[in-house]
């Protein structure tokens, strides 16, 4: 089942990614509203990793093409922002909170300038943003996984984009630091900014997410999420397996969303 | 003067190994230093039989472009053939180096070039070889020259691309979302590895060239958890090295460039064993106290 967005910024238009040969995402075809919060939800091997890798041209794409604010993603580099997977990077670097952030900065400067005290007090700005102003000098191996998520979030923010891919940024954190991403990301699309998050967790899903794309290898669904978070959908991109779906659903009517007709 | 002269081209290339090592080792690439340090030689050797001389610009470019080729051929057996990286290092600088150990037997006679010097250098001659300017005036030794050169041209490399460099090495993947091409700063990197690795090869040899891309850096990464303090750290490393080592080499009475990394790795030892955030006597000291306090209560 497939929704087209009112007001399209990302589109997949018939993308297929393969690992030597082997294709794991098929003909997927979509557009995602601006504005909105955007659960990618699937099994794992579903292949959501590797969509938002595609879409930010770090994978070949066998065929097909994305576009975002109806550009090709090389014109829009800057406006677009990358938050992967926290296991991707090698937490023992030697650098700080501060100097993480600051990496968010490097793409609004040029070759040779170096970072400037602005840049600077932007970079501190994200950090309290997240709540981590105390940590700004730490060395990154001495954080909890919790809060080198937000470091994450911070570096994105301090890119200051308008279209926000996130891979897992909810993995591993508690409920209070859950919260207080969600708010960021709330307040990000209050903003107009769209936010696009891979997602495990199916009960918070139901609460967070303002639309849904349900992948397996193939697009399940898309759209917003009283259309398609349900249990048949869910079903057919879990092939059968879940047994506790029934909640789910009554969980999705629950939920009040008086804005939700917007997409 | 002699002694000055040594230990000043030998923390030149120090420095310089050290500067670009501290990205090698941050890159878990350590290895292909040691592999471009080796693939080089056949790049030499064919630049010296076209130049016959072994001081020339034309050497640099040929070893430059022989170890980014190494480079290339690193990630094509790794990326494309689906081989381990160590697998692929292997194979690479091995076949490279074999093919510059064949070419120096089959040229012998004309290749004022042998495996010893290639491999060892001798940094002893460095006051020896003196640049004598037109006007008949002595200008100190080359490798001097050559020395400050190569670390001038590597600062500013590492000045101009630093962002791009770290961003490239702490996170790839992001480094590309943001437009900035992780292959070009790869192989810039490897380039400059090349060169540096040859323009030093004459004095300290292909083989230790390495233990000073390696061992100084390794040393400060144990000694600092902050990037640029580790820089500088691997500079001051480097100059006491230089400075220890030829003392060394003088009192044994034996090779200059060996006793330099011989000292290099006994203060990677001293600081793998002290080092206040790492070391592993500090280490045990803490965990025994930790363990004390524990056990206290209940006595
Ligand atoms: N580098 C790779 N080389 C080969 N196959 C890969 C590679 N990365 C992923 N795959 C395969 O592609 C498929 C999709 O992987 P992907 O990482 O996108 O899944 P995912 O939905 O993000 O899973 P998870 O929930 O576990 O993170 C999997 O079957 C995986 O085995
Ligand atoms: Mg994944």
């Amino acid at each position: 089942m497939k929704i087209e967005a009112k007001n399209p910024v990302v589109e997949f238009h018939d993308l297929t990614v393969s690992y030597h040969k082997k294709p794991v995402l098929w003909n997927i075809d979509m557009t995602l509203p601006q504005g909105a919060l955007i659960g990618i939800i699937g099994p794992n091997g579903a292949g959501k990793s590797t969509l938002i890798k595609a879409a930010m041209g770090l994978l070949p794409l066998g065929s097909g093409y994305v576009r975002m604010f109806d550009e090709a993603l090389d014109k829009v580099r800057h406006k677009v922002s990358y938050v992967p997977q926290r296991e991707t990077v090698d937490w023992d670097f030697p650098t700080s909170v501060l100097d993480v952030v600051m990496m968010g900065r490097y793409s609004k400067l040029g070759l040779l300038t170096r970072p400037r005290k602005a840049d600077k007090e932007m970079a501190m700005n994200c950090l309290r943003k997240v709540g981590m102003e105390a940590y700004t000098d730490r060395q990154i191996s001495q954080l909890s996984g919790g809060q080198q998520q937000r470091v994450f979030l911070a570096r994105a923010l301090a890119q200051e984009a308008d279209l926000y891919f996130m891979d897992e940024p909810f993995a591993g954190v508690d409920a209070a630091t859950e919260a207080a991403i969600l708010a960021i990301m709330q307040e990000m699309t209050a903003n107009g900014k769209t936010v696009i998050v891979v997602h495990h967790d199916l009960q918070s899903a139901a609460e967070f997410f303002d639309w849904i794309v349900l992948l397996n290898m193939r697009l399940v669904a898309s759209g917003p999420i009283d259309k398609v978070f349900n249990n048949d959908m869910l079903q057919e991109t879990y092939g059968g397996k879940l047994t506790v779906l029934a909640e789910v659903g009554e969980l999705v009517r629950k939920r009040q969303m008086p804005s939700r007709e917007k997409y | 003067m002699d002694a000055v002269y040594i230990i000043l081209t030998s923390s030149l290339f120090a420095i310089s190994c050290g500067l670009l090592g501290c990205f090698l080792i941050l890159r878990k690439m350590a290895m292909v230093g040691d592999a471009i340090s080796h693939a080089v030689l056949p790049g030499i050797v064919i630049a010296f039989l076209i130049t016959g001389t072994r001081d020339s610009f034309e050497m640099i470019i040929g070893a430059a472009l022989l170890g980014i080729l190494c480079t290339f051929l690193i990630e094509f057996f790794n990326k494309k053939a689906k081989l381990q990286t160590d697998a692929a290092i292997g194979v690479t600088f091995t076949s490279l180096f074999a093919l510059g150990v064949i070419l120096i037997s089959v040229f012998a006679g004309q290749v004022d070039l042998d495996q010893e010097c290639v491999l060892y250098g001798e940094i002893a001659y460095v006051p020896i070889d003196l640049w004598i300017s037109d006007s008949g005036q002595n200008m100190g030794p080359k490798a001097l020259y050559v020395s400050a050169l190569t670390l001038i041209v590597n600062i500013l490399f590492i000045r101009v691309g630093f962002k791009q460099l770290y961003l490239t090495t702490f996170d790839p993947a992001f480094a590309a979302t943001t437009g900035i091409s992780v292959a070009l700063w790869n192989y810039l990197l490897m380039g400059s590895v090349s060169m540096t690795t040859v323009a030093a090869f004459d004095s300290v040899g292909a083989i230790l060239v390495v233990a000073l891309l390696v061992a100084p850096p390794a040393t400060a990464y144990l000694l600092t958890d902050n990037f640029k303090k580790m820089m500088l750290i691997t500079c001051g490393i480097a100059i006491i090295i230089s400075i220890l080592g030829y003392y060394l080499a003088v009192l044994l009475d034996g090779s200059i460039a060996g006793a330099v990394v011989t000292v290099a790795g006994i203060l990677f030892g001293l600081a793998y064993l002290f080092s206040p955030s790492s070391g592993i006597l500090l280490k045990r000291i803490n965990q025994k106290k930790e363990a004390e306090k524990l056990a206290m209560p209940k006595v």
